[in-house]
């Protein structure tokens, strides 16, 4: 292991890579003077609003917006006849209507859009408007989607990806088997959905919106306005968080019509309950394994059917079952494996991209495997975990060598090993479980440790081909970067700047915004891959500003490339007796550079689900101390220990952050979030029933160890740090829960009925 | 909307009401403004209770503690009321968070009347007395007399409440809730209990599993009958435990999406046994 920097460039005003830069977003968000996307403002702007379906699943009879458009204040009333492009979008597949046409299939689509004065007349005008459903049974159980009536011309089997690795009829001397379940997550950001559309001069319009990938979006608004890509203009607006939430359309191409309908600027903001309808969620899933091992506990086979409900349209639901597959077994040597997975269609809300994507899911079931394997076996269940551990140069059940780094064992070790802080009994209702409503003394309580360990793949996999583009320009001194990558608050405002000091020995960057118009995509802010990703863009682009003064310098002063050095804003001899200054160097003449930045090709998988389909893998585990009342089935954790492969941390306060915010949305999963379906109707939109963790739910997060070894070929070896903390929390949380009450409790979340009435 | 109103009195305030017994009331806006922003209400003009000084005030007397509609959660805490109700500020304590706490009232609260309202099982245990006022006069209900159903209350066109007064007891009180969380999380089961040494009795009410805030009233006269209140209101926790199941027979709870009857049934059971051991000291076995 090496925890050396690989780092040449000298970084002079310490604000450089590994700095703990703060970020210029953080205080204004506490303090609440940071401008969200829903504090936008143009004169003369109208207020949007969207009628959505009661119905999990109707036939839309009829359509009457005449008592709408009627309504004083109502200035335009559009229907799926008035989308002028392509009637559909779609991440990955077109096959989600911009309004309902003919047939509602989840509950909260979209059916009209109204444009008003104010957003109560908009409200209300909306809810004028007559629609006639024929409401016919939904298909809600994900297990039955496949043999089941199609509910969508393109069929209700969204993908079907099947492993089989090695010999598929291997058997062990030692089998555990057991069927789990995940409840629907919510990603729960800060600052609902919401922006602002105005129409432009050319016949295009202009687009501020919190998102996460402003050029996809692009392309998709504009298929559907039936306008080209550069008449849409989209610049990010301010988001409070977005977790995989806003990589689908929500908003955007309602407001985009209606302003162009209209020629006004337009403003639309849900409300919390409403975003709940409004954006994707992480998959629910069922889940099938049985693990083969040797007597000494080595991994023979691992089986697994995994289900996971994609709800009504496909969103990213084909990657994400192919995460949940090709990661299916934990970060584990398994010389054989036969998975099925299948993403399949339901009239659920429809799910999609979360934090973890997919790996959460399995993560929650091969680990719940691993300890029940641990019993089976007699044996220690972290010693298990050690003994199969995936180290570089072993194979994935996809059959893909592992080339980079990847410290599972270390990351079980430091993780395992690292002391539990002392607790002691405690009278204090703050730290039992019940919390502040005084249930639980410490003597109705049990104790349980939990151990789990997760990993998956860093960026975008599958022979897609996943870019960045970055510009630079040196001017006075100061370097300007332009990216359009979408800050969601995982800290590339701070890193963008962190990389151009340290490229450049300046210390003054800015940070262009993130527009369409004014450089090319960046990806998406997901699959923890900006850092790399962008940072990748950025590191290139400055790079070859570098190289353009270095190279001017070198002519004028006689002096070879690699004599010269640029820090502290100068441009200098390695000894220092000849320098210059930048500021002045660049005062009249500005240095730019652009560029693509792309990371190795990867290769689509095989009928069998063999191929080097991912770049590369980072790996986290929790170990968790809970308290459990088993008479009232609360639960109070007491503390979480992780340690993480990092690759590398480019600033540390922020590697803390991602964390411990991944592992306490984990927690949430295993305790408390869930979106609570009765027959394809959300029974709990809104925060007063869709809990998630307060202070009295999360416990101090120990950091045991940040695992540096640099990745080859990651900018500054650093792997993206943002989803493995969410992976293996819930299972970590379960499997505490397990232990202290002696229950199977095979779903998450666990309820206080699972423990309290088994 | 077409008009907020800030009385600076109680009398501002109930004529105003008079004049426009349609006007929505205000405290600290918790419940209201939630409602506000769904869209399930739409209200055409506020009568803001915020600056009425008779309904920020409290009183202790030897007996009772009068406490005005517009005393929040926070003052309940931190001021004498909570050592004159211990149960009251126990249950103050689980509501919301801080801010929450700071803008919350006990008016609200009886406002609301929802079956998850906090307060409303310890009111139920320390005898309240809710006061109404409006120009016509004033009237005094029982807990039970005033919530009448789900979010239902008997206050009339032009009526305030203006106070709650309770009982001052002597002995121990509890208010014990679940939620699916933590903290800040609406009850799923709640218990108030109280056990009465001047009376010799033992109050416990419900909340969250019912349509109003039901008395358990059997299983209290039977634990009044086995504590032995010579001895420090000692109980045998074999009779404590009976004591929490007989008690969850005398709820109705129902199946929603926070919970489940039989969750709710069992946790009141528990809840009140747990609570009815707090209150009382241990009796030793075979100690009768
Ligand atoms: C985040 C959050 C958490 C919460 N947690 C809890 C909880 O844990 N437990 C709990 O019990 N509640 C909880 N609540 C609900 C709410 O805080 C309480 O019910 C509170 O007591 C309401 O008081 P208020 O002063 O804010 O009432 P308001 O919202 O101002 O009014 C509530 C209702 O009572 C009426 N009203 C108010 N005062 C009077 C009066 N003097 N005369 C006649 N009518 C009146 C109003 O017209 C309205 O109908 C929570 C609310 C929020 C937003």
């Amino acid at each position: 292991m090496s925890r050396q920097a690989t780092i040449t460039h000298t970084n002079t005003a310490n604000r450089g890579i590994g700095a703990d830069v703060t970020r210029p977003d953080g205080i204004p968000k506490v303090q609440g003077s940071f401008a969200f996307s829903s504090d936008l403002w143009a004169d003369d702007f109208l207020w949007g609003h969207t009628l959505r379906s009661p119905h999990a699943s109707a036939r839309i009879v009829s359509i009457d917006i005449g008592p709408a458009l009627a309504t004083t204040g109502v200035h335009a009333v559009l229907t799926a006849e008035d989308v002028p492009g392509q009637l559909n979008f779609g991440l990955e597949h077109g096959d989600q209507p911009v309004l309902a046409a003919n047939q509602v299939r989840y509950v909260g689509e979209p059916v009209a859009l109204v444009a008003a004065d104010h957003p109560d007349i908009a409200r209300r005008a909306a809810e004028a408007i007559v629609v006639y459903y024929e409401v016919t049974e939904p298909l809600t159980d994900s297990e039955a989607a496949p043999q089941a009536a199609p509910i969508h011309p393109d069929g209700n089997v969204i993908r079907q990806l099947n492993i089989r690795h090695g010999n598929i009829n291997a058997t062990g001397e030692v089998t555990v088997e057991g069927t789990y379940e995940v409840g629907m997550q919510d990603q729960a950001f800060m600052g609902p959905e919401s922006g602002m559309a105005l129409p432009d001069e050319d016949g295009g319009v202009e687009l501020f919106v919190s998102t996460q990938w402003l050029h996809v979006d692009r392309s998709q608004i504009a298929a559907c306005l039936g306008i080209a890509e550069a008449q849409v203009r989209i610049t990010l607006a301010g988001v409070g968080g977005a977790f995989g939430a806003r990589e689908d359309l929500s908003l955007q191409l309602h407001l985009c019509l209606l302003a162009l309908y209209t020629q006004k600027p337009i403003k639309m903001v849900y409300s919390r309950d409403e975003s709940f309808l409004g954006h994707v969620h992480r998959h629910p899933a069922k889940m099938w394994y049985r693990h083969h091992a040797t007597r000494q506990g080595r991994l023979v086979k691992v089986e697994a059917r995994i289900v996971l409900d994609g709800g009504a349209y496909a969103s990213s639901s084909g990657a994400v079952i192919a995460n949940a597959a090709c990661f299916a077994v934990g970060p584990y040597k398994v010389g054989s494996a036969h998975i099925e997975g299948l993403a399949v269609r339901t009239n659920n809300p429809p799910c999609g991209a979360m934090r973890g994507f997919g790996a959460v899911q399995t993560c929650f079931a091969h680990e719940s495997q691993m300890d029940k394997l641990a019993v089976a076996l007699e044996m220690d269940p972290i010693e298990l975990r050690l003994l199969n551990a995936l180290a570089p140069g072993d194979r994935l059940i996809t059959g893909q060598q592992i080339t980079g780094t990847f410290p599972v064992a270390e990351v079980i070790r430091q993780c395992a090993e690292a002391p539990t802080p002392e607790l002691a009994p405690t009278q204090d209702h703050r730290n039992l479980p019940g919390g502040s409503g005084r249930t639980t003394e410490a003597t109705d309580t049990a104790r349980g440790e939990g151990f789990a360990v997760g990993f998956k793949n860093l960026m975008f996999s599958e022979g897609f081909d996943d870019f960045s583009s970055a510009a630079c320009r040196l001017a006075d001194g100061v370097a300007t970067i332009t990216c359009a990558c979408a800050e969601v608050g995982q800290g590339f405002v701070t890193l963008a700047q962190q990389i151009a000091r340290t490229e450049l020995g300046i210390d003054e960057v800015i940070l262009a915004p993130a527009q369409t118009a004014t450089i090319g995509s960046a990806g998406s802010t997901s699959a923890s891959r900006q850092t790399w990703m962008s940072g990748g863009a950025v590191q290139a682009a400055c790079n070859k500003v570098r190289s353009l003064i270095l190279a001017d310098i070198s002519a004028k002063w006689g002096v070879h490339l690699d004599g010269l050095v640029l820090r502290d804003g100068l441009i200098c001899t390695l000894d220092g007796q000849q320098q210059a200054s930048l500021a002045e160097l660049t005062a009249n003449r500005a240095y730019e550079a652009d560029v693509v930045y792309r990371h190795a090709p990867t290769e689509a998988l095989d009928e069998n689900g063999q191929g080097n389909a991912h770049v590369s893998f980072a790996c986290a585990a929790h170990k968790v101390i809970a308290d459990v009342d088993p008479d009232l089935g609360l639960v109070r954790i007491r503390h979480i220990t992780t340690a993480q492969d990092v690759g590398r941390i480019l600033n540390p306060t922020q590697a803390v952050g991602q964390i411990e915010g991944g592992t306490a949305q984990g927690v949430g999963l295993a305790l408390m979030e869930e979106i609570v379906l009765d027959n394809g109707l959300v029974r709990n939109a809104s925060f007063t029933d869709y809990v998630i963790p307060t202070t009295l739910d999360m416990p101090d997060v120990t950091i045991a160890a940040f695992i540096e070894e640099p990745e080859p070929g990651a900018p500054y070896g650093a792997k993206g740090i943002g989803e493995p903390p969410t992976i293996s929390s819930s299972a970590a949380v379960a499997a505490a829960v397990r232990a202290a009450t002696g229950l199977d409790l095979p779903r998450i979340p666990i309820r206080p009925a699972d423990i309290a009435l088994s | 909307m077409n008009r907020v109103v800030l009385p600076l009195s109680l009398q501002e305030a109930l004529s105003t009401l008079t004049a426009d017994p349609d006007a929505t009331v205000l405290a600290g806006g918790t419940d209201l403004m939630v409602e506000i922003n769904r869209g399930m209400r739409r209200p055409t003009s506020v009568l803001a209770l915020a600056k009425v000084p008779e309904l920020r005030r409290w009183e202790i007397t030897p007996n009772r503690i009068h406490i005005g509609a517009g005393v929040t959660y926070t003052e309940i805490m931190t001021t004498e009321i909570a050592q004159a109700a211990p149960a009251l500020a126990q249950a103050a304590r689980t509501v919301g968070s801080p801010p929450i706490r700071n803008a919350g009232t006990l008016g609200g609260n009886l406002g609301t009347a929802s079956p998850a309202g906090d307060t409303l099982p310890v009111l139920a245990t320390l005898n309240a007395t809710i006061l109404l006022q409006s120009a016509n006069g004033q009237r005094q209900l029982q807990l039970d007399e005033f919530m009448v159903g789900v979010k239902r209350t008997c206050l009339e066109p032009g009526e305030l409440i203006i106070a709650t007064e309770l009982d001052r007891t002597n002995g121990g009180q509890e208010y014990l809730k679940i939620g699916p969380r933590n903290a800040m999380v609406i009850s799923m089961a709640g218990v108030a209990l109280v056990a009465d040494l001047d009376t010799r009795s033992v109050r416990c009410a419900m909340g969250s599993v019912d349509a109003g805030i039901p008395r358990a009233l059997k299983a209290e006269a039977w634990a009044a009958e086995r504590i032995d209140w010579d001895n420090g209101a000692a109980i045998d926790p074999a009779v404590a435990q009976e004591f929490g199941q007989r008690v969850s027979t005398e709820c109705s709870p129902i199946d929603d999406h926070r919970s489940t009857a039989a969750y709710r049934r069992h946790a009141i059971g528990v809840l009140a046994a747990r609570a009815l051991n707090r209150v009382c000291s241990p009796k030793r076995n075979g100690h009768v």
